[in-house]
């Protein structure tokens, strides 16, 4: 199977026991297994080829220009490790079925296991580092939801936040390293990277990519000072402590190391961080785990331990160190798994797992102390099982280190610690299974159904069968991976267990012998230890997080306190900075354009532009004068536009000068008409200030750029050239908008499209509940004019309107050739449309218009996208434009393009948008001018849209509103017709009965 | 031309930058509408300025105004509106929701 197949399985599995748990535990339970047990057969039909010295590849490009590929191999350090996830997950999906109680949620826990032992694969499978880094971030992810899977506890749930939070701190650490890696070795992918040794450890990056390797290391294998979070993670359910903390997430650290060792090993930077840090760890936390009376929590510093022997060896960089290292990840992974396990079932059983408690359970659960027996002993480091092989063998390698020239430290500390661990793992056996049987446990314990011990026993059997016969069962692997953590050109010499009478062997006994008799000294030991101050790592953790997060509070609060002036203050002040540290450090050439004359016209219209922009500024306090400059500035705008050959421009700026003055004014109807004086004099004159800086250098800006000619050749030589040609249009402006930039103004359309729906929805919100109580009861703050709709501009607009949409059309058609084109012709027609609502009334031009602007918007987002489509029937990228010359008699010879087509997308678009957000807007307008008349037409429904009119009376009826809705629009609009005219009617009637007081 | 061009830019962004560090919406939707206007022409401006060479091809002229930076310009002042658009209407919704028109969330003492 291909490994890329094998590292994906997991993940697409993952969703099926989170489905089957509604058929039962045992389906979520057994699909997970299928789905692991596949991918393992997978990956062992590839073992043949591996064992051979082969590698197995899979190569998919993804992001070739960043690197990123998915590339996966299977060697022989990836098929140890993924050997290891996949069996042992297999393990545990068995164990978790009966170790997960009816009250948890076990598909969850499936799924969770799933995605994590998938990131676990694709770390070791990967051969981009960029694609590990993928994984390796998805494997500190999916742990902190197993670590934090009992929610219920708060233990559970800080465990996990803490295991994040230094993992994922490691894995930012190590994305730096090993971008610096790849940036050396100039490729992402392992196995080239793996060939240049010299260039890496050569380079003077060398040395910071090691330290931040080391760093996602270190805290993913806990290695001190990065080992507090491990035992926390231990108010996982045993099943996950047993996987996460035995074979997999825990070794990734290790794994990374040793998959980086051919390149980063052997320099003495090397051997003092990595040695020395495994060392120390495997020191101490055996001493911390001799005295942890939860059986879990010893068992979470031995592995801390056993994780720093590991360390320790890959740190040592010989061959020998490998070997040992390569052995004991397989040897830790068999008996530690087992050991948690069968403290989970002691767990389970007994209800407890303190060892101060428990006691005797040697003949109370006979299977669990044979299992556990087995395993701790290995764990100690007793002949004949397989944790006393690669202790031997790490013991041997202690005693050829010298440490600074020093050379009886390393092995004295390494006895030590293999001293201390001897001591812990018969403490866990004698404490828990040996002495009286303890009578005042929660529940009575007895050993668990066969389906929950078999895990364990399996586990058990491995280390005894390795134990005996190393070479028959783990030689081949062991080599298989040791020949790939050294690079190649590795022969192992034969595991066995005897070596004649070496310096390991008394180092050992003196271990096994010392371990006994500190665990008869354990109880005085314990009062001396528990009366020492320790430093306690939750405790500083905590304050670092509360410190961290009360400096980002007061960054966080610094920057954005709620005053949207100062972040805009913010922003300019930021803007303007880097402005001027590029204007500080660039170059700029003299002038090489020639001014432009300046005639009258232009003057004035400087003037203009500028004394109303200052008039705002000035007498902005009073909106509706602020409202009127600005279309000053509008106007004079578009002028300019004209005369410096934007025709274009022109016309688009008026009209939408237009669109924007009615929909200030309809806003200003509600908004207060005076802006109050607040500001101080000195945010005054800072903001003034800062102002006039920012203009300043804006105008410096342009006014360099426009005194120079272009550095470059720009594309407009191209676009004037070919307009003709390629897209048959004279107006280049319009052939770029829907031809060369099509794909651009499809864009625009489309967001342009959302801006009204964003207004649509907007305008919904307002108009209920609170909101719309407020707007009912809303009165118009300033006089009103006599008559709402006075005749002249009724008939003015009526007259004009055909008028209007006739030149619509007009500059539509022209578009291609002559100033205009579908964006001016959609403003012109929205004026149009929109004066008409202001003449007569929104009810009136309601009620005779026909088509939602919704449908306009989609109309014609649709029709420009299928005209691009078309291109595509032509074999032509999309957007492609093609046209052609048609004569028909009567008529001059005229042209048709499909880009026509683009542009009436275009237009129906804004069409749909202007009025959609204009219409919003007068819809609250409209809400609010029913309070005034309140008591004349009884209940207010919202009477905007053509079937809300139709819904008024039946929502005041007995009926359910929904009963009477037609479903076709267009009968829903001639409805609405007839409503409007009965509504008219009654107007009418009303105003008889007042005696007309209008 | 030059001069009186660049000039108006500026005056536009100083203006525009100020409006918008007003404290009350309105004075910064009028503050938004004039950087609009000033980035609108800026990019324009950096086509440079040509007086009567619209790009619209015409039989016997060869030379044009650059028609990049009237096309991107295009487009943004319609997005333009899009964008004042939905500024407006959530300054109205603010001031229909909170009966004010303050622009900074509510500090401390306000809410007391």
């Amino acid at each position: 199977m291909s490994p890329a197949l094998i590292a994906a399985l997991p993940f697409l599995g993952a969703a099926l026991p989170s489905i089957l748990i509604r058929t039962g535990r045992n389906n979520a339970a057994a699909v997970s297994a299928l789905i692991t047990g596949l991918a393992l057969l997978g990956l062992l039909l590839n073992l043949p080829t591996v064992l051979a010295g082969g590698v197995v590849e899979t190569r998919i490009d993804w992001l070739p220009w960043l690197g990123l590929n998915v590339n996966f191999w299977i060697d022989g350090l990836g098929m140890l490790f993924a050997t290891l996830i996949l069996g042992i997950g297999l393990l545990i999906i068995l164990y978790a079925r009966y170790y997960l109680s009816n009250r948890d949620p076990v598909g969850q826990f499936y799924t969770y296991l799933l995605l994590f032992q998938g990131a676990m694969v694709g770390i070791v499978l990967s051969d981009n580092i960029l694609l590990l880094l993928i994984f390796w971030e998805l494997t500190s992810l999916s742990s902190f939801l197993l670590i934090g899977y009992w929610k219920h506890l708060p233990e559970g749930r800080q465990g996990a936040r803490m295991a994040l939070t230094v993992t994922g701190m490691g894995g930012l650490s190590m994305i730096a390293g090993m971008l610096i890696l790849g940036h050396i070795a100039g490729s992402y992918d392992i196995s080239e990277i793996l060939k240049h040794k010299d260039a890496i450890q050569a380079s003077p990056l060398y040395l910071p990519a090691l330290l931040l390797i080391l760093g996602g290391a270190f805290t993913k294998s806990a290695q001190f000072p990065f080992h507090f979070w491990l035992p926390h993670a231990m108010s996982a359910p045993t099943p996950v402590s047993a996987y996460l903390h035995s074979a997999t997430m825990v070794k990734a650290g290790l794994f990374l190391m040793a998959r980086m060792w051919p390149v980063l090993s052997g320099t003495p930077e090397w051997f003092y961080i990595v040695a020395s840090v495994g060392l120390i760890t495997m020191l101490l936390a055996a001493l911390i785990a001799i005295f942890k009376h939860d059986m879990k929590a010893l068992l979470a510093f031995s592995t801390v331990s056993h994780l720093g022997l590991i360390t320790f060896m890959l740190g040592l960089g010989t061959e020998a160190g490998a070997l040992a290292a390569v052995f004991h990840i397989i040897n830790h992974a068999t008996f530690k798994a087992a050991l948690f396990m069968s403290a989970g079932i002691v767990d389970h059983e007994a209800g407890t797992r303190d060892l101060t408690r428990v006691s005797g359970l040697r003949k109370l659960m006979p299977i669990t102390f044979a299992i556990a027996t087995i395993a701790a002993l290995s764990m100690a480091g007793i002949p004949l099982f397989n944790g006393f092989l690669s202790k031997e063998m790490m013991l041997e390698a202690a005693f050829h280190t010298s440490w600074l020239h020093n050379e009886w430290l390393v092995p004295a500390l390494a006895t030590l610690a293999a001293l201390f661990s001897a001591t812990y793992a018969f403490r866990f056996i004698s404490h828990a299974f040996f002495g009286p049987v303890s009578t005042d446990l929660p529940k009575t314990p007895h050993d668990p159904k066969f389906g929950m011990w078999l895990s364990p026993a399996f586990l058990a059997v491995l280390v005894v069968a390795i134990g005996l016969f190393p070479m028959v069962i783990a030689g081949p692997y062991v080599q298989m991976a040791t020949n790939a953590v050294v690079g190649g050109g590795y022969h192992m010499h034969e595991l066995k267990i005897w070596h004649g009478v070496t310096p390991a062997l008394f180092m050992s006994i003196i271990a096994v012998v010392g371990g006994l008799a500190f665990l008869a000294a354990h109880a005085p030991f314990q009062k001396i230890w528990d009366a020492m101050p320790r430093p306690e790592a939750k405790v500083m953790f905590d304050w670092v997080i509360a410190r961290a997060q009360a400096l980002s509070d007061w960054v966080t609060q610094g920057l954005h306190n709620g005053s949207m002036a100062r972040y805009l203050m913010l922003f300019t002040v930021a803007s303007v900075g880097a402005g001027l540290y590029a204007f500080s450090t660039g170059m700029i050439g003299a002038p090489t354009r020639e001014l432009t004359p300046v005639n009258g016209a232009a003057i004035v219209a400087w003037i203009l532009v500028l004394s109303a922009t200052l008039c705002i500024v000035a007498f902005h306090h009073n909106r509706i004068l602020a409202l009127v400059m600005i279309g000053i500035v509008g106007l004079t705008v578009s002028i300019s536009f004209i005369y410096l050959s934007a025709p274009d421009l022109a016309l688009t700026q008026i009209s939408v000068e237009v669109v924007t003055t009615v929909l200030m004014l309809l806003a200003l109807n509600f908004l207060p008409k005076v802006t109050q004086i607040e500001s101080s004099r000195f945010k005054i004159s800072f903001d003034v200030a800062l102002s006039v800086f920012a203009g300043a250098a804006v105008t410096g800006l342009i006014y360099a750029l426009l005194t120079r000619d272009f550095a470059f050749p720009t594309m407009s030589g191209y676009m004037l050239d070919n307009s003709y040609n390629l897209a048959g249009g004279d107006n280049v402006v319009n052939v770029i908008l829907v031809d060369f930039r099509g794909y651009d103004t499809y864009g625009e359309v489309t967001v342009l499209g959302i801006a009204a729906l964003v207004i649509f929805a907007l305008t919904e919100a307002l108009l209920q509940g609170a909101s719309s109580r407020k707007l009912i009861a809303w009165r118009p703050d300033v006089a009103r004019g006599g008559d709402k709709h006075p005749l002249m501009l009724l008939v003015v607009t009526r007259v004009m309107m055909p008028i209007a949409l006739v030149v619509g059309l007009y500059i539509f058609l022209r578009g291609h050739n002559q100033p205009g084109g579908g964006f001016i012709a959609g403003l012109v027609v929205a004026i149009a449309l929109v004066t008409q609502y202001m003449a007569s009334g929104f009810a009136w031009t309601q009620a005779r218009q026909k088509v939602y602007y919704h449908v306009l918007i989609a109309a014609g987002v649709l029709v420009a996208g299928i005209t691009g489509a078309g291109a595509l029937f032509n074999d032509m990228p999309f957007l492609t434009s093609d046209f052609g010359y048609v004569k028909l008699p009567g008529l001059d010879k005229f042209e048709l393009a499909t880009a026509a087509g683009f542009d009436l997308g275009v237009f129906l678009g804004v069409v749909g948008s202007v009025m959609l957000a204009l219409g919003g807007l007068s819809r609250l307008a409209r809400r609010a001018a029913m309070g005034e008349q309140e008591g004349e037409n009884g209940p207010h429904i919202a009477a905007e849209k053509p079937e809300a009119r139709v819904l008024a009376p039946l929502a005041a009826g007995p009926y359910p509103p929904e009963a009477k809705v037609p479903r076709r629009w267009w009968k829903t609009a001639r409805a609405a017709k007839e409503a409007t005219q009965a509504e008219i009617a009654a107007i009418h009637e009303n105003k008889k009965n007042h005696g007309g007081d209008h | 031309m030059e001069v009186l061009v660049a000039s108006a830019i500026g005056v536009l962004t100083a203006a525009g930058i100020y409006m918008i560090l007003r404290l009350r919406t309105f004075p910064v939707v009028v503050g938004m509408s004039l950087l609009s206007y000033a980035v609108n022409v800026f990019l324009f401006a950096t086509g440079r300025l040509v007086v009567n060479q619209p790009p619209i091809l015409r039989d016997g002229v060869t030379s044009y105004t650059d028609p990049i930076p009237q096309a991107l310009v295009l487009t943004a002042i319609v997005i333009s509106f899009g964008m004042t658009a939905v500024v407006v209407m959530l300054a109205l919704g603010a001031f229909i929701e909170a009966s004010n028109d303050r622009i900074d969330l509510e500090t401390e003492e306000d809410g007391r």
